[in-house]
C-alpha cells in the first residue's frame, strides 16, 4: 500500500523540479512553460492524495479546476510565445530582459 | 482761526513744502528746465524758512505754550500706538528756524555752486528731502518718528556724499557714512525698545515724566549682573548720538563726506545731520540727567573728540578736510557741554556754530569753484586779493570759529569751557583740559588754513595765474547773509539763551539742580559786552591768540615746520594715519568682515547648503537608485527566484513563528 508520505514526496519532488526549472532555464520559453506546468501537477498530486486519503472529494473538484485554469494558461502562454518570436526573433529567457531599469 | 491752529497747520507745511520742493525737482526735473527747478526748490525752502521764523516769534518770544498735535496714526499694536505727531514747542522751533536758515542759504548757493553740473536737479531733489528728514527728526514728537526722521537723514547723506557716483572715492566715502551710522542707529533702536518696555510708551510727554519713578528699575544684563534701566537706555541713545554727531570712534565717516559736493558738506556740518545727535541729548535731558556714568562718559568722548579730532586737521591739507576736522572737534565742545549738563549751552554753540561752519564751508566752496574744483592748499595762496569779499567772509568764519571775541564762536565756545569747568560730574576735569587744549588747537588749524589760502606766496598752477575771479552774487549772498550772524549771533543769544530769567529753551531742557552750572556762570555774566571786553582775564582767549601766532610763525617761517615734522616724525605719522582709526577699520573690520564672508561662503554656502544639502540630497537619492535598478535585472528567473526566496523566508517565519 503506497502511503500518504510517499505521495507527498513525489510531489514534493516535481515542485523542485518545477521551481529549478524556472530558475536555472535560461535558454528556451518552452520549457518554462512546462516548468510551471510541473508545479501545478505537483499542486494537483497534493490535492489528489489528500482527498484520496482524507476521503473528502472536494480536493479532486479543485483538480478539474485547476487543470482547466492551466490548459487556458498553456494556450494562451504559448499564443505570446508566438508573438514573441516574430517580433523578437529570439524565445531565449537570458535575451528578455525588457524590464530591466 | 486761533494761533494753535496755524502753528499745526505751518508746521505741516514746513515740513511738507520741502518734501514737495524734492519730489518736483526729483520727478519732473527733467521736464522743467533748470532755472524753473530752482526757483520751484529754493521758493519752497523759502517760504518753508519764514513759516519757521512765525512758529519761533509765536512760540520762543511770545511764550506761547507748546503744542503736541497728532496728524495720523501710523499702527497700532495692542495698547501701543504710533502716531506721526508734531511736538511744537521752544527747543523745536529754534532748530527749526536754524536748520532751514541754513538749508535755504545752500538751496541759494547751490544754484551758483553746481550750475555747470549734469546733476543739477538731482542735487536740488536731494538736499530738499534731506531738509525734510531733519525737519521731521526735529518736530517728532515720539521716538519712532524721530527714528524715521533719523534714518531719512542717513539715507539722503549716503546719497549726498556719493553725488559723483562716477568717482571711487565717493562711493567709498558714502559707503562709509551709510555703514557707520548704521552702528549708531543699533544703539538707538536698542534704546527705542528699552523705553517702550520699561516705559509703555513712545511719546516724550508719556516717557519722561516717569522718568524719575523708573531710575531704581534694572536691566538684567547678564544672570545676576543689573543695571539701571535709564542708564542702558541713555548710554545706547548716547551711541545713536555718536554715530550721527561723530564721536570717537565713530567719527570716521564725517571726513569721507568731504567727497560729496561742497553745498552738502556746508548743510551736513552745519545744520542737518550732525546735530541730529546733539539735538537728540539734548531733547533726551530728562532721561541723561539720571544717568551720571552716562553724562561722565559724554564728558570723556567729547573731550577726545574735541582736542583729538583738532590735531588731525593741522596736518591736513585739503582745505575742505581741515573744516571738516574742525567740526569734529566742535562737535565734541557740544557733546562736552551736554555731558556736563548744559544742554542750553550745547544747543546754543549748536546755533553760533551752525553759522560759522556753513560760512566756512560756503567761503571753501567759492575758493573752490574760483580755483576750478582744486582743494589743495598747496596749491592755493595770495588768494586775498582776487577774492575780497570771499576772503572777509572766512576770516570772519575764522574768528568766530577760534572764540576771538567779540565773534559768535567766543560766547558759546568760552561758557562751554566755563560751565566744564564748575561741573562735579566725574569726567569733567580731562574734558577741560582737553577743550582748553582744544581751543589752541583750533586756532592753529583754522588759522594755518587761512594763512595758506589767501595769504603767502602763490603756488597756483600756471594756467590759473592771474585769472582767479570773485565768485558770482548767488555764491557771495548767503556768505553774508551767513557772515551776519556769525558776528552777531552770540553777543544776542547769550543772555535769553542762557542767563535770562525764561531762558530761550525754557522747560524743554530739564536739569537736576545738583548738576547745574549755569546759575554759578550767571553770577559772573554782567552782559555781553563786558563779557567780551573781560575776554583778556581769561585764559581761553590767550590760548587761542597763542594758536593764531604759532600758525603765523609757521606761516613766515615754513622751515621751521620742516623742522618739527623731523623731530617729532612719530607723532607726525601717527597724525597723519589719523591715530589708524581708519587703517584699523579698514584691516579689522572691513577686511575681518571680507574674510569671515568668503570663509563662510566657502563653508557654510558652498560646502553645507550646497554641498551637502542641495546637491547632497540629489546625489544620495541617486545613489540610491542607483543601487536599486540593479536589483531590476529585468530576467524572469531572477525574479522567480526572489519570488522563491521570500516565500521560503514566510515559511520559515510561520514556522518558527509557531
Amino acid at each position: 500500500m503506497v502511503s500518504l508520505t510517499e505521495f507527498l514526496i513525489v510531489a514534493a519532488m516535481l515542485f523542485g523540479l518545477g521551481v529549478s526549472g524556472i530558475v536555472l532555464n535560461r535558454k528556451n520559453l518552452i520549457v518554462l512553460l512546462m516548468s510551471i506546468e510541473l508545479i501545478l501537477l505537483a499542486v494537483n498530486t497534493n490535492f489528489v492524495a489528500f482527498s484520496y486519503f482524507l476521503g473528502n472529494v472536494t480536493g479532486q473538484v479543485f483538480v478539474f479546476f485547476i487543470l482547466t485554469v492551466a490548459a487556458a494558461e498553456a494556450a494562451i502562454g504559448l499564443a505570446i510565445l508566438v508573438v514573441y518570436y516574430r517580433s523578437h526573433q529570439t524565445i531565449e529567457v537570458q535575451d528578455l530582459d525588457a524590464l530591466k531599469g | 482761526m486761533d494761533v494753535e491752529r496755524i502753528l499745526v497747520w505751518f508746521s505741516l507745511l514746513i515740513v511738507l513744502l520741502p518734501l514737495f520742493g524734492s519730489l518736483v525737482a526729483g520727478l519732473l526735473g527733467k521736464l522743467l528746465d533748470r532755472t524753473l527747478t530752482h526757483r520751484i526748490v529754493v521758493g519752497l525752502v523759502g517760504i518753508a524758512f519764514f513759516l519757521s521764523c512765525y512758529v519761533f516769534k509765536v512760540i520762543v518770544i511770545d511764550g506761547s505754550s507748546a503744542i503736541d498735535h497728532t496728524f495720523y496714526t501710523w499702527a497700532t499694536s495692542g495698547q501701543y500706538h504710533f502716531d506721526v505727531a508734531f511736538l511744537i514747542d521752544r527747543l523745536s522751533a529754534t532748530m527749526l528756524a536754524i536748520v532751514l536758515f541754513i538749508s535755504f542759504m545752500v538751496h541759494i548757493y547751490t544754484i551758483g555752486y553746481m550750475a555747470d553740473d549734469p546733476g543739477y536737479q538731482r542735487f536740488f531733489s536731494y538736499v530738499s528731502l534731506f531738509t525734510f528728514a531733519m525737519l521731521v527728526l526735529v518736530l517728532a514728537d515720539n521716538f519712532l518718528l524721530l527714528f524715521f526722521g533719523w534714518e531719512g537723514v542717513g539715507l539722503v547723506s549716503y546719497l549726498l556724499i556719493g553725488f559723483w557716483f562716477k568717482r571711487e572715492t565717493a562711493n567709498f566715502g558714502s559707503l562709509k557714512a551709510f555703514l557707520v551710522n548704521r552702528i549708531g542707529d543699533i544703539g538707538f533702536i536698542l534704546a527705542t525698545a528699552g523705553v517702550l518696555m520699561y516705559f509703555g510708551s513712545l511719546t516724550y510727554q508719556d516717557v519722561f515724566p516717569q522718568v524719575p519713578e523708573a531710575v531704581n528699575k534694572t536691566i538684567s544684563l547678564f544672570p545676576n549682573y543689573n543695571v539701571s534701566a535709564v542708564t542702558v537706555i541713555s548710554l545706547l541713545l548716547f551711541i545713536g548720538a555718536m554715530g550721527k554727531s561723530a564721536q570717537v570712534p565713530l567719527h570716521v565717516w564725517l571726513p569721507e563726506s568731504m567727497e560729496g559736493p561742497t553745498p552738502i558738506s556746508a548743510l551736513i556740518h552745519a545744520a542737518t545731520m550732525v546735530t541730529a545727535g546733539i539735538y537728540m541729548v539734548a531733547r533726551m535731558s530728562p532721561l541723561f540727567e539720571y544717568s551720571q556714568a552716562v553724562l561722565s562718559l559724554i564728558l570723556v568722548i567729547g573731550g577726545t573728540t574735541a582736542f583729538f579730532t583738532g590735531l588731525v586737521a593741522v596736518v591736513q591739507y585739503d582745505i575742505k578736510r581741515v573744516i571738516a576736522y574742525s567740526t569734529l572737534s566742535q562737535l565734541g565742545y557740544m557733546a562736552v557741554a551736554l555731558g556736563a549738563s548744559a544742554y542750553d549751552v550745547a544747543i546754543f554753540h549748536l546755533i553760533t556754530h551752525a553759522f560759522f561752519k556753513a560760512l566756512l564751508f560756503l567761503a571753501a566752496g567759492s575758493v573752490i569753484i574760483a580755483l576750478h574744483h582744486e582743494q589743495d592748499m598747496r596749491r592755493m595762496g595770495g588768494l586775498a586779493a582776487y577774492m575780497p569779499i570771499t576772503y572777509l567772509t572766512f576770516i570772519i568764519g575764522s574768528l568766530a570759529l577760534c572764540a576771538i571775541p567779540p565773534f559768535a564762536g567766543f560766547y558759546s565756545k568760552d561758557t562751554i569751557i566755563d560751565a566744564v569747568h564748575f561741573s562735579t560730574i566725574p569726567g569733567a576735569h580731562y574734558a577741560y583740559y582737553c577743550v582748553l587744549a582744544g581751543a589752541f588747537v583750533t586756532s592753529l588749524y583754522t588759522f594755518r588754513a587761512l594763512f595758506m589760502t589767501f595769504h603767502g606766496k602763490e603756488r597756483l598752477p600756471a594756467a590759473l595765474k592771474g585769472r582767479v575771479q570773485e565768485s558770482p552774487w548767488v555764491v557771495l549772498f548767503p556768505l553774508v547773509m551767513l557772515a551776519i550772524p556769525s558776528v552777531i549771533s552770540g553777543e544776542i543769544l547769550i543772555r535769553p539763551m542762557l542767563y535770562a530769567k525764561q531762558t530761550l529753551l525754557g522747560n524743554t531742557i530739564f536739569v537736576l539742580p545738583q548738576h547745574n552750572a549755569l546759575p554759578q556762570l550767571a553770577e559772573e555774566f554782567h552782559g555781553a559786552q563786558l563779557m567780551a571786553l573781560k575776554a583778556g582775564t581769561t585764559p581761553t582767549f590767550w590760548i587761542a591768540m597763542a594758536g593764531i601766532l604759532t600758525a603765523w610763525f609757521f606761516t613766515i617761517f615754513p622751515q621751521w615746520a620742516e623742522v618739527l615734522k623731523k623731530r617729532f616724525a612719530v607723532i607726525y605719522a601717527i597724525l597723519l594715519r589719523k591715530y589708524g582709526f581708519d587703517d584699523f577699520n579698514q584691516i579689522v573690520l572691513v577686511h575681518g568682515t571680507q574674510d569671515l564672508g568668503s570663509l563662510f561662503y566657502k563653508v557654510s554656502d558652498v560646502k553645507l547648503i550646497d554641498g551637502v544639502a542641495v546637491n547632497g540630497s540629489g546625489r544620495f537619492i541617486r545613489w540610491i537608485a542607483q543601487t536599486a535598478r540593479k536589483v531590476q535585472t529585468g530576467y524572469l528567473y531572477h525574479y522567480a527566484f526572489a519570488m522563491v526566496l521570500g516565500m521560503v523566508a514566510l515559511l520559515v517565519w510561520y514556522m518558527a513563528g509557531l
